[in-house]
């Protein structure tokens, strides 16, 4: 990815003066080109994506067998907390940020994001927070042990010390977020071109824009939150304290109404790439269009409404409980449109099988799977017995590794070519997607088990009969786990060289992002191209 | 829906079909786990341990046993319990039918939409030269699979807004028993009857580092289980001291969560007697894992027999405070005091864990004579602000005393200070702590007049401002 190099311009001959990328470490530091930020985006993510693997691998390894083997339950109670932290706010939110940067500007005509500076600034507070969020493992007392959601009082007043670096850990990720949610937003709406109606844009544009809505909506509520977390451990105030008149539950509310959008953040715009992919490889266009950009709209807005559901155990009213149990249940309909849509796109196509589009079709199958336990953890009394059991950990695992994960793994080998100017190892690609299907899927299946029998989640220790299961789930992780380094291999195996890529890399391929060059010039469309 | 069908047989049905492939990757997970492959490794002596005759004759045996495993159809799946328990209660029944109804409608759309959509990938595939069909919109369709998933889930949201509306009503009780969620332990209190008492993991520390082999209710027992009678509408009125946990019990449908300065209810009516387990379900910090909860549920004329002996006991207890104790006595109740109420958090060796759980041995406050009261203070009241309890509700005086007393003179915190009972009650009732030859200068004054009254030492657990979190 890093082999963007500057040659002519393919749309335009009006500017020949200019530069292309500048050399050494300060290229890098300086830059303000939509490519290179979009570049440092993914492999950051990257990065965070192998650092919160190898802490669930520590997970599954301790939850190998039944009985303490490797590490204490504190530690592990840290393991389990940056795992999700570091996988939600370093792995998969900065990945669709670069994704967003690198295709944004490309599928809409616009020559770079509207904000370039501020883009650069985005992201370079990414890697500040992330090794301020990382070294409070190596401080006095550990690291964050009280898990991604951070419940009240057990992070504030039972904390340990070093929960004021997270805080402003947060703070930064939240900070970068949403000064990257404000880009994408102008860009969207200021930089399309002529001819570029809103409802001509791709889809991956459109859950984009309504992700970044999102972000900005919920980001501030998220700072809200762990501000008043910091004023209660250090400056006497109660807001989560009932001694002083708080109410430990308040943070659950003001968690969730962030955390519930934040899911959506995580999967709109999976949603959109998927929407590119299904299309070029069945050879047809996308079914429901317009019907597909409604139905993210109705997911947007109603993820606002359910935050609740994921409260039906701490003793809300009656009317709470059915309130949000109906509105959880709405959800169901526009997600069902969208997988419909999918499929029907599928249908009668004439379809080949390359790796972006066995990713996409693992995303469909595996997210519905996922839809589907998420729509039995609607039922607001059979929560009672699925919540906080393994039951939720297999859900959001099949919502969001195959959600978000395999979306990005689809995107990356899809628009790889492009990149790089060069086609990625086949073989390898299809061999790095039954792989990590596989393991995957021995991983999570039996976490549905496992839960529905009565295992709680975040234990480092189980009874003994939920050992056999979660032996195989220990042997699927490790195999999804070491599957990844062989994603990194392709990666730079496509960007040292390879087979030449073709402009339209793809032969079902639609878009302004094919008719330019691969690999793609540093500068592009620097005069808007024309859309019919 | 979920009147006609039955979702057990169903069940059967399929473990008829797959019980094969349960049992061939069982029987390979047993071998794999019966030649000790990992804990070798964790234990770094693995060499040592294939090269010994015994191990790998084991391994074999466990082979040959899986081999047969293959070939013998097993109708028992102890081990792979694959589904949501239908429970002893009639909201635990309700539930259930709930959770295979949706299942149910789950796997049916399933069946439908991966249906489709495998039909294409194997027929329409380029490589057998189909040619696409660029269809794109149909408003008919569109509308048609919105609304049909709709008038599902209304059907769908019905029983189960029954269901719930049952679950919330918790009037009319005929017991009522308090659920105090504690790091790491559950406090149950019959209200009305004074009656209370902690529950504690029983499962000793060797089996869970491995050193002894993990009896079959490893984690899911108790010190003192909760008893309940069968047939009786009971309440639970859900609370904590300290963080948030969830007390569950899959077989009663019961999960409430605990939180510290509110009381959440919930109810249940339980048909059969029996044992039943489950688990904290809220992460509540180190120990979340270790901190079970088991039901022993009697019939009602065995639960009042029950009932009244807890009485007589706890009035001996109390008179236990007044008893003149020795130095080896209060050491052997304070060791075993120690190991299952501070240990989890001091270490068995009054290590500790600092900063979060500071060490005792060799700490001023457990060595120096003049910390002596600041010492009761602690256990006594807790320190506020830190994951230090109160205890002064949780452990009699004469478990306080003892604990005290073993912290001073045990791994080699040689003090000789001896910590009687009676000095705790009055530090509780006066706030005042006299040492012996202070209480005899005192005695021999007031002319050996006690001044504790065994008639007035009650040791009913009240609710201090500290241990509510207030």
């Amino acid at each position: 990815m890093t082999a963007v190099t500057d040659t002519t311009n393919g749309k335009s001959n009006e500017h020949h003066d200019h530069h292309g990328p500048a050399k050494g470490l300060m290229r890098w530091v300086l830059t303000t080109n939509h490519k290179d930020i979009g570049t440092m985006y993914l492999w950051f993510s990257f990065i965070m994506f192998l650092t919160g693997g190898a802490m669930a691998m520590v997970i599954r390894a301790e939850l190998f067998q039944p009985g303490m083997q490797i590490v204490d339950p504190g530690f592990f109670n840290q393991m389990t907390t940056m795992h999700g932290l570091i996988m939600v706010f370093g792995a998969v939110m900065p990945a669709f940020v670069g994704l967003a940067n690198w295709m944004i500007p490309l599928m809409i005509g616009a020559p770079d994001m509207a904000l370039p500076r501020m883009n650069n600034w985005s992201f370079w507070i990414l890697p500040f927070a992330a090794v301020m969020l990382v070294s409070t493992l190596f401080m006095e007392g550990g690291g964050p042990n009280f898990g991604w959601t951070f419940y009240a009082p057990l992070s504030t007043t039972y904390a340990p010390p070093s929960t004021t670096f997270f805080i402003f850990a947060i703070h930064m990720l939240g900070i970068s977020s949403i000064m990257g949610a404000i880009n994408i937003i102008a860009t969207i709406l200021n930089l399309r071109a002529p001819g570029m109606t809103m409802m001509k844009m791709p889809l991956f544009v459109w859950t984009w824009l309504i992700t970044a809505y999102l972000l900005i909506a919920v980001m501030p509520v998220l700072a809200g939150a762990v501000t008043m977390m910091l004023m209660d451990i250090h400056f006497g105030t109660s807001f989560f304290n009932a001694g002083g008149g708080g109410d430990p539950v308040l943070f659950q509310h003001i968690f969730w109404f962030f955390g519930h959008p934040e899911v959506y953040i995580m999967i709109l715009p999976s949603f959109g790439i998927v929407s590119a992919i299904l299309p070029t490889f069945a050879r047809k266009p996308l079914f429901g269009y317009t019907s597909m950009v409604y139905a993210t709209a109705s997911i947007a807005f109603l993820s606002f409404i359910v935050w609740a559901h994921h409260m039906f155990t701490v003793g809300i009213p009656l009317v709470g409980e059915l309130f949000f149990m109906y509105a959880t249940l709405l959800i169901a309909v526009p997600t069902g449109v969208k997988v419909f849509n999918w499929v029907t796109t599928m249908f009668r196509g004439a379809m080949t099988f390359e790796t972006p589009m066995l990713f996409s079709i693992a995303f469909v199958v595996l997210f519905t799977i996922g839809g589907f336990s998420g729509l039995m953890l609607a039922i607001a009394p059979a929560d009672f017995q699925y919540h906080d059991t393994y039951f939720v950990v297999a859900h959001f695992h099949y919502v969001l590794v195959p959600g978000a994960i395999f979306a990005i793994f689809a995107a990356v080998y899809y628009w790889l070519p492009k990149w790089t100017g060069h086609m990625y190892d086949e073989t390898l690609g299809k061999t790095h997607f039954w792989m990590s299907f596989i393991g995957m899927n021995l991983t999570f299946f039996p976490m549905h088990f496992v839960g529905l029998a009565g295992m709680p989640r975040r234990i480092p220790d189980y009874a003994l009969q939920f050992a056999d299961f979660n032996m195989i789930a220990s042997m699927g992780g490790f195999m999804f786990g070491t599957t990844q380094l062989l994603f990194l291999f392709i990666v730079i195996k496509c960007i040292r060289g390879g087979e030449k890529a073709k402009d339209e890399s793809w032969e079902g391929a639609e878009g302004l992002e094919w008719s330019l060059p691969s690999p793609m010039p540093y500068h592009t469309f620097t005069t808007p191209p024309d859309v019919k | 829906m979920s009147g006609k069908y039955r979702p057990p047989r169903m069940l059967q049905v399929a473990r008829f079909r797959y019980g094969s492939i349960f049992q061939i990757s069982r029987s390979l997970l047993l071998w794999l786990r019966s030649s000790n492959v990992l804990i070798s490794l964790t234990r770094l002596n693995f060499r040592k341990r294939l090269s010994t005759q015994k191990g790998v004759g084991q391994s074999f045996s466990w082979l040959l046993a899986s081999l047969s495993g293959f070939l013998i159809p097993s109708r028992v799946f102890a081990d792979w319990e694959v589904n949501m328990t239908e429970g002893v209660t009639a909201v635990s029944k309700s539930i259930y039918d709930l959770h295979m109804a949706i299942f149910i409608i789950c796997v049916v759309i399933g069946i439908v939409v991966f249906g489709v959509m495998f039909y294409s990938i194997l027929m329409h595939r380029k490589s057998r030269g189909v040619k696409p069909h660029p269809f794109h919109e149909s408003t008919l369709v569109e509308i048609l699979w919105t609304t049909i998933p709709f008038l599902i889930l209304v059907g769908m949201a019905i029983p189960a807004t029954k269901t719930l509306i049952d679950i919330y009503d918790t009037d009319e009780a005929e017991i009522d028993i308090k659920i105090t969620g504690y790091q790491w332990k559950w406090q149950y209190e019959y209200l009305g009857e004074e009656v209370s008492f902690f529950s504690n993991l029983k499962t000793p520390s060797e089996q869970i580092y491995n050193i002894r082999s993990k009896d079959p209710n490893y984690l899911l027992e108790v010190d003192e289980p909760l008893v309940l009678p069968t047939g009786k509408k009971v309440r639970f009125l859900v609370t904590a001291a300290d963080v948030i946990h969830s007390w569950w019990v899959p077989a009663f449908a019961v999960k409430r969560d605990a939180i510290p300065g509110f009381i959440n209810e919930a109810w249940t009516k339980i048909d059969r007697p029996g044992i039943y387990r489950g688990q904290c379900a809220e992460l509540c910090g180190k120990d979340h894992g270790f901190m079970p909860i088991v039901v022993d549920v009697r019939t009602p004329e065995d639960y009042a027999t029950w009932l009244n002996e807890k009485k007589e006991a706890a009035a001996k207890e109390r008179e236990l405070t007044s008893k003149d104790w020795t130095m080896a006595e209060l050491m052997e109740r304070g060791k075993k005091t120690y190991e299952r109420v501070c240990a989890a958090c001091h270490q068995v060796n009054g290590a500790g864990m600092p900063p979060i759980f500071p060490a005792l041995k060799g700490s001023k406050m457990a060595i120096e004579k003049d910390q002596i009261k600041a010492h009761i203070d602690i256990v006594v009241n807790g320190k506020k602000g830190t994951a230090m309890q109160a205890f002064a509700a949780q452990l009699s005086e004469v478990d306080i005393a003892a604990v005290i007393t073993y912290e001073r003179n045990a791994w080699g915190n040689n003090t000789g200070d001896l910590i009687t009972p009676k000095q705790i009650l009055e530090y509780k009732q006066t706030g005042q702590y006299l040492s012996n030859e202070e209480h005899k200068a005192a005695d021999t004054e007031s002319s050996g007049k006690s001044p504790v009254d065994s008639q007035t030492t009650v040791n009913k657990p009240t609710l201090n401002p500290h241990q509510a979190g207030l």
